[in-house]
């Protein structure tokens, strides 16, 4: 009943916010429908919708640590996480209150991503559902990673470590944009150690179909999942041992 | 009856003793005030009655329930307006205070009721409806209290209620605790003054962390000699140094 309570006011707070939306939604559409133009405009085979849409998608997906970190940042400033600190809730109240509101918004957000893309000609398959499925660890690292930096950091500093350099890092480091074969080396090796390749590269098989290296994206991705998810709790209990 | 006993409260921070050996009981139905300057340990008194922070030492006990020992029965019947306005800003105003019966665990007739007579009491109807982070500052204390009073709790924290407030709001926000006076324990901190001396039954001053006298303000006044319970105050401090 707590959990639920507090998971229903924070998704009020997040879907209300207008700008939110225009990230959230907004962005990753305009980005779909402006990358396909250009490549209906271009000779080389630079952004096919089958490899477009599923780095969108999740590059959609960076903006939702945006959100649960200002969030959090916000709860903490206005000392409205102090007064609940007051009420019987418990620490899980908390951790799953914040997180998973933003399962559904997540999910929300692929839907329309790969619904905008299959009106832009992608092929229309049960491997769509299956990458929407797959979007769900891939958006638990994300919230999580959220849920970590709104417990450290405050409001100010959430939105530029989170709205500008994990924005960029997802998206530089991703191979949306680029292949990262193409530039190699040490930005290759390090792109490969992060999760944000894998990310892209798991949704690129599914929709495509060739499931050769599924697994090994599958357990980077859940593995970073589940550690982001443990610093995150251990962060949160931390300063709400703090308060 | 005492609503709340404190026996040898005390707070370390490394090496600053924040609060020192407190021994205090208030009554049930007393509103008492606790006024100090800057650091004198008020906040962190009432941190720890709200189990917001643990004691280094000594417990104190809300309707018999020790705050060490027994959090989530103290948490239960307690209400706090924190200092700062603390409300969930995209909320309306009834969906806060939805928030926070969900979160007792009130069912759907019994939050409607509960919602219906805060509003009568706080005078919230007009702005029911309205997102609490576009409410004026003294609105939003008054939201803020409403929520820290709609689970009924038998001590309500009011920790600088009034700070910030132009006067008008202030006056406002007085007639509101003077309503709950006798109804529920209030626990108030605040810098004003002529707030303490309008509202309190009892105060008690703090410096350094220790409770240095306690008594109605005639008391405390005739205590010092002093004419304004201003002048009472800037006494008892300046003779604690």
């Amino acid at each position: 009943m707590r959990t639920l309570t507090f998971s229903k006011r924070c998704a009020r707070e997040i879907l209300r916010d207008p700008t939110n939306l225009v990230f959230g939604l907004g962005f990753p559409i305009v980005i779909l429908l402006l990358l396909s133009a250009m490549q209906a405009n271009i000779p080389v085979s630079l952004f096919e919708i089958e490899s477009l849409a599923p780095g969108v998608a999740v590059f959609g997906l960076s903006f939702m640590t945006l959100f649960s970190a200002t969030l959090v940042a916000k709860d903490r400033e206005s000392a409205l996480l102090q007064r609940l600190y007051t009420t019987p809730m418990k620490a899980t109240d908390f951790i799953l209150g914040y997180i998973l509101p933003v399962i559904p918004i997540s999910v929300g957000q692929s839907c329309i991503c790969y619904l905008i893309a299959m009106l832009l000609g992608l092929p229309i398959s049960v491997n769509i559902l299956f990458a929407i499925l797959m979007m769900i660890p891939i958006s638990v690292f994300y919230i999580s990673l959220g849920l970590l930096c709104g417990s450290v950091f405050n409001v100010k500093a959430v939105g530029g470590i989170c709205g500008a350099l994990l924005t960029n890092l997802s998206a530089w480091l991703s191979g949306v944009w680029f292949d990262l074969e193409l530039i190699g080396g040490a930005f290759r090796k390090i792109a490969n150690v992060l999760p944000f390749v894998h990310m892209v590269k798991l949704e690129r098989v599914i929709i495509g179909g060739d499931c050769t290296d599924v697994w090994t994206h599958i357990c980077v991705v859940l593995g970073y999942a589940v550690v982001t998810t443990a610093g995150a709790i251990i962060l949160f209990l931390r300063q709400m041992k703090r308060h | 009856m005492e609503a709340i006993k404190t026996v040898a409260l005390a707070k370390k921070y490394k090496d600053v003793v924040a609060v020192d050996q407190l021994d205090l009981q208030i009554d049930q139905g007393e509103l008492f005030s606790l006024l100090g300057v800057n650091g004198a340990g008020k906040t962190t008194t009432i941190k720890m009655l709200s189990c917001l922070t643990k004691p280094t030492s000594g417990d104190a006990f809300v309707g018999g329930n020790s705050i060490v020992g027994d959090e989530l029965r103290v948490k239960g019947m307690i209400g706090v307006s924190p200092q700062e306005t603390a409300v969930a800003p995209n909320l309306s105003v009834k969906e806060n205070l939805e928030l926070i019966c969900g979160i007792f665990g009130f069912l759907k007739e019994e939050t409607r009721k509960r919602i219906e007579n805060i509003a009568e009491q706080l005078r919230l109807h007009s702005i029911l409806m309205k997102k609490a982070g576009k409410l004026s500052g003294g609105w939003q204390r008054r939201v803020s209290i409403a929520m820290a009073l709609i689970s009924e709790p038998s001590v309500l924290f009011l920790d600088e209620p009034t700070l910030g407030l132009d006067v008008i709001a202030r006056s406002e926000l007085w007639d509101v605790i003077m309503d709950l006076k006798g109804k529920v324990t209030i626990i108030l901190t605040t810098h004003y003054m002529e707030e303490a001396e309008a509202l309190s039954d009892r105060i008690g001053i703090m410096k350094d962390g220790k409770l240095l006298v306690i008594g109605t303000a005639r008391e405390l006044m005739q205590m010092t000699s002093a004419e304004k319970f201003e002048d009472a105050f800037v006494r008892i401090i300046r003779e604690a140094q």
